[in-house]
């Protein structure tokens, strides 16, 4: 028995092989190890005051607060539009009147094949340029909210698609009308399936407000220019401030692992079709 | 309208970098994937350890961030790629594939081949065991279980993800701004900087030359698939 597609149970040779990849794996490890290590040290980067700012407490403070808040909060207020957004667009694209349906999907297709970043660099030349220190924010606000809001779409959309067809057929048996067996039919079972996959699309929200650098917004990336500027730190300080969106973001996929086994079981996160492809399902 | 009429030839010069970007970071991407995918599925414990770390931690972190500690922190622990010094002159401007291009494609590159590794990883999972059982009980040797079995079964289930992962390689070209490589987004900002007047249609171009490779990119990929599905 195996439980890989791939490989059978193997025997003593190749066991016998297997432990000599591992030896030289690892000495190839150690070896990429001690190279980053040798130039890190050879170039001044390991030394202490290098790496004192992250533990001296008003650069922490600033670290955590001009840094990690701003960008939860430009974060929180981009999911927090894109699931308004989403159910909109999401329901539009599922209704029977083209006047609605059309728009929608015009409109998700156009925010999701859309960079981010010109989103941005368009709202900061209409409104954030005006506007002063808040502007930019808004600005990474509103772009995450319109790109994301359009990827919930079609997690919405699949994930009502998703409900066993005998439900809606049953609430159209009983006389139900299309809005109410959307509200109160579909919705609340797709939402146990969507709550994983809207997670998952705050990993890429959180990942993406970084974007605001480029519009000179407040978060965590901004601050890595003022900190190598000062202390000529540049390597310790990318690595903390790498290190810290790998820790919320670990977080997070781990808080949707968890939803997912409790309200999903061992099944397959929901698969949402991708941009461009002409997926024409309604309920 | 002037900004675009006046401009048309630095903006399809931006757009010719974004696209040699995409190019250049897709086929980067899509060697180190597979490379990734190997060890990742590979019979090796340590090897699979290594290359889920390296997944794990690369794709949590913002590709900006990669971009910006390859392009300022990189130097200073010798690692540069000033030895790339290409510009090639054209009658509307030049392509500088310089140093922070090379960097750039570098960045990409490493970010965009996590999701490669997990988009064809994916498509691994989705052949079903009983697959490889039924192959081996027939007496088929190692390679011809993956060969005509396993493989063929896996890339074409791994084919839309891929897709996924090379169309949003395609839009993340622009995060290239930040580290001075002179593509859409930085036309994007340079112009309706100049002409605040015609931001709408700036938008309107940029925006709309995006949606087409998009969609040139989703239509091969669906053609491919739909040629290449198998019949269950």
């Amino acid at each position: 028995m195996s439980t890989s597609v791939l490989f059978d149970a193997p025997g003593p040779k190749t066991v016998r092989r297997h432990r000599l990849y591992t030896v030289l794996t690892v000495v190839a490890l150690l070896a990429l190890l001690a190279l980053v290590g040798w130039r890190l040290s050879s170039s001044g980067q390991l030394e202490g005051d290098k790496w004192e700012v992250f533990v001296t407490p008003a650069y922490l403070e600033r670290i955590l607060v001009d840094g990690v808040l701003e960008t939860l909060k430009m974060a929180a207020g981009g999911i927090v539009g894109a699931v308004l957004l989403g159910l909109v667009l999401g329901i539009g694209k599922l209704s029977n009147h083209a006047v609605v349906r059309v728009p929608s999907w015009a409109l998700v297709e156009f925010f999701r094949a859309v960079p981010v970043l010109m989103l941005m660099i368009f709202f900061f030349s209409v409104y954030g340029i005006y506007n002063g220190s808040t502007g930019p924010f808004w600005c990474v606000v509103w772009a995450l909210s319109l790109y994301n809001g359009a990827v919930l779409a079609e997690v919405f959309r699949a994930g009502i698609l998703a409900v066993p067809s005998g439900q809606a057929e049953a609430a159209y048996a009983i006389g139900m009308r299309k809005t109410q067996v959307v509200w109160i039919i579909l919705l609340p079972q797709a939402v146990k399936i969507m709550i994983p996959a809207i997670i998952s699309q705050c990993v890429v929200t959180l990942k993406d407000t970084s974007l605001g650098y480029a519009i000179a917004a407040p978060g965590l990336t901004a601050l890595a220019r003022p900190l190598y500027l000062e202390f000529q730190n540049h390597v310790p300080v990318f690595i903390v401030i790498a290190g810290i969106y790998l820790v919320l973001n670990l977080l997070l996929t781990a808080l949707a692992n968890v939803v997912q086994r409790r309200f999903v079981g061992e099944k397959k996160q929901l698969e949402v079709s991708a941009v461009g492809t002409a997926d024409q399902r309604t309920v | 309208m002037t900004a675009i009429t006046e401009n048309y030839q630095a903006i399809v010069i931006s757009f010719v970098t974004a696209i040699l970007l995409f190019v250049a970071a897709g086929i980067g991407s899509l060697v180190l994937g597979t490379f990734l995918a190997a060890l990742r599925v590979g019979p090796v414990a340590i090897m699979r350890r290594a290359a889920g770390v390296y997944v794990t931690s690369v794709r949590n972190i913002p590709l900006l961030v990669v971009l910006l500690f390859l392009y300022y922190a990189g130097p200073k622990i010798g690692v540069t790629f000033r030895f790339v010094d290409i510009v090639i002159p054209t009658g509307w401007g030049d392509i500088r594939m310089t140093n922070a291009f090379a960097t750039a494609v570098v960045g990409l590159t490493l970010y965009t081949a996590c999701f490669v590794c997990e988009a064809i990883r994916s498509g691994i999972n989705a052949v079903p065991v009983g697959q490889a059982e039924a192959a081996r009980a027939i007496g088929l040797p190692f390679a011809g279980v993956m060969r005509q079995v396993v493989l063929p079964q896996a890339f074409r289930a791994a084919l839309p993800p891929l897709a996924s992962t090379q169309i949003a390689l395609l839009k993340n070209t622009t995060v290239a701004i930040a580290i001075t490589v002179l593509e859409t987004a930085y036309q994007l900002k340079q112009l309706t900087d100049a002409n605040p007047g015609d931001r709408w249609w700036l938008l309107a171009v940029f925006a709309g030359g995006f949606v087409l490779l998009v969609e040139i990119v989703s239509f091969a990929s669906n053609r491919m698939e739909r040629r290449w599905r198998v019949a269950r």
